[in-house]
């Protein structure tokens, strides 16, 4: 193991700003992107089955 | 072949010719950014030389940027478009052709009033003709390549400044050589390698262009 | 031959690639999980301190990578687009529009890592290296992209646009990048030299690779999922995709 201790490792070498500054980017675009993209899954998902939904009632008070 | 590319560029020609407006405001835009400049940073005539080879190739760039929605603009809305399209002769060429014309109405008299402008940043008298050189080497390649551009966004919504998004990064090569050559002018350098290397960028934008111009103008006419 | 040929072809069609890509997707994600971890293992903690840079150039370990997989996924994109425009499937233009958006976020993570790298190193968050501007037109390229296909409505004619697009850009890419080396060493202005020292480490290099290949599963996973949503959005009005909706629904 190359470091001494848990305050030494966040602290870079002095540099934990921009180390951590382009860690910490990466990360949050990298979760995030996933979760655009399920989210906008979870919507489109709902809308296209109310959409069917509607439809076969349609349907179905016209044959009635 | 020919025949039909002169017939093209008469054609285009004549329409442009009836709408003279639309030229001279192009060429107005042109004077006036470049006339800004000096207002935005200061008099200072040492500067100026310095900034003048890229003040006026990025204006000529957006003066060009500004006449690329007209390039296939009206034939589009008048449906002329659809019939060169359909017709039997082959679209490369006339598409060739409308270039031609484009470059006729707005790169041809940008390059002839660089020079002008030049003298308003005190440009040496081998900075003025490098210049206009590189102009007209140059320009014939912008309206190539941002012939693609326009014909890609035909018909859209905010067509004028999706153009830029899509055509400005292409632009960049020919940016760089046209006032790199008017830098290595001022500066005593040669010159000839960055107008050689326009004349290539403008000989592979002229072969290349024509034909992704015709896809991209059977894609957004479908 | 022929028999092979249409195997293919079945592939192409979105009713068999929709499900084909539901299930491939753990695995990429898992795979992008494990060499993620390996890769930072080795790159925070088992690699030594540069004698130069100190502490700070771990930020290597994921700008290089990023760099690439920025560069690769528009390879990736016009190769969709060449075979979209060639063959005329529907898959490859849903594919070039999922790869867009992951592609310039990795451009834009190359920008941003390389300037919190390079205000410690050179003291200065920009240069205009041949590189970094390159990097910069590379997204100016992508953005380019999504917005024209943003702005058309019909999605036949948003991949057959988009796909010229990418095609220009990929042919464009090599001469902007000349064009602004050779602008660059005429200026020679802040004079930094990006060139890493020759002997970098078997370690440092083990674990740049492993993050490589991290990203790069993440992206296949990210970008199967966005062609999945593009799937189900072009496709609702189809037979299988009420099938795959009325099953969800019991």
């Amino acid at each position: 193991m190359h470091w001494n201790s848990a305050s030494e490792f966040f602290a870079m070498g002095g540099y934990a700003f921009y180390v951590w500054g382009s860690f910490g980017v990466t990360a949050l675009i990298m979760a995030v992107e996933p979760i655009i993209v399920a989210r906008r899954r979870k919507n489109l998902l709902s809308r296209l089955k109310r959409q069917i939904t509607a439809e076969n009632l349609a349907q179905r008070s016209e044959e009635s | 072949m020919l025949d039909l590319l002169f017939a093209v560029i008469a054609r285009d020609l004549k329409l442009a010719l009836r709408r003279q407006a639309d030229l001279v405001s192009a060429l107005f835009f042109f004077i006036i950014v470049v006339s800004l400049f000096p207002l935005g940073v200061g008099p200072e005539m040492d500067m100026l030389r310095k900034m003048a080879p890229g003040v006026l190739w990025v204006a000529a760039l957006l003066a060009t940027m500004l006449t690329l929605p007209r390039l296939f603009g009206d034939d589009y809305r008048d449906g002329t478009l659809e019939q060169l399209v359909l017709a039997p002769q082959p679209l490369p060429v006339t598409v060739l052709g409308k270039m031609a014309a484009h470059w006729l109405t707005s790169g041809l008299p940008l390059t002839l009033l660089a020079p002008v402008l030049g003298l308003q940043f005190d440009l040496s008298a081998d900075g003025l003709l490098v210049l206009t050189l590189a102009l007209l080497v140059g320009t014939p390649s912008l309206s190539a390549i941002g012939a693609i551009g326009a014909a890609l966004t035909l018909g859209l919504r905010g067509g004028g400044v999706l153009v830029s998004l899509l055509v400005l990064p292409l632009y960049i090569p020919v940016l760089i050589f046209g006032a790199g050559a008017v830098d290595a002018a001022v500066s005593g350098l040669g010159f000839e390698a960055h107008l050689s290397l326009l004349g290539a960028l403008l000989a592979g934008s002229l072969f290349f262009a024509p034909w992704a111009t015709a896809a991209a103008l059977k894609i957004s006419l479908e | 031959m022929n028999n092979r040929l249409i195997n293919w072809f079945k592939f192409a069609s979105p009713a068999t690639f929709y499900p084909l890509a539901g299930k491939m997707i753990p695995w990429f994600v898992a795979l992008s999980v494990v060499f993620g971890a390996a890769g930072l293992y080795l790159g925070m903690f088992v690699a030594p301190t540069d004698f130069q840079q100190g502490e700070g150039y771990r930020i290597i370990f994921i700008h290089v990578p990023a760099s690439w997989m920025s560069m690769f996924i528009y390879l990736v994109m016009a190769f969709w687009a060449a075979l979209g425009l060639a063959f005329n499937t529907r898959l490859s233009g849903m594919m070039a529009t999922a790869l867009a958006p992951t592609g310039a976020l990795m451009a834009f993570l190359s920008l941003w890592t390389g300037a919190l790298w390079g205000k410690p190193m050179w003291g200065t968050w920009w240069v205009w290296d041949a590189r970094l501007t390159s990097e910069l037109i590379l997204l100016f390229l992508y953005i380019g992209f999504i917005a024209l296909q943003s702005a058309i409505d019909d999605p036949r004619r948003a991949d057959k646009a988009g796909a010229v697009l990418a095609l220009v850009g990929v042919v464009n890419i090599p001469i902007i990048y000349f064009s602004v080396k050779w602008w660059n060493t005429l200026h020679q202005g802040a004079s930094v030299s990006l060139t890493k020292s020759p002997s970098m480490a078997a370690t440092m290099l083990w674990a740049m690779l492993l993050v490589a290949l991290c990203f790069w599963m993440y992206s296949i996973a990210v970008a199967l999922g966005r062609a999945r949503n593009i799937m189900l959005e072009r496709e609702r009005h189809t037979e299988w995709v009420r099938q795959l909706l009325a099953g969800k629904e019991s």
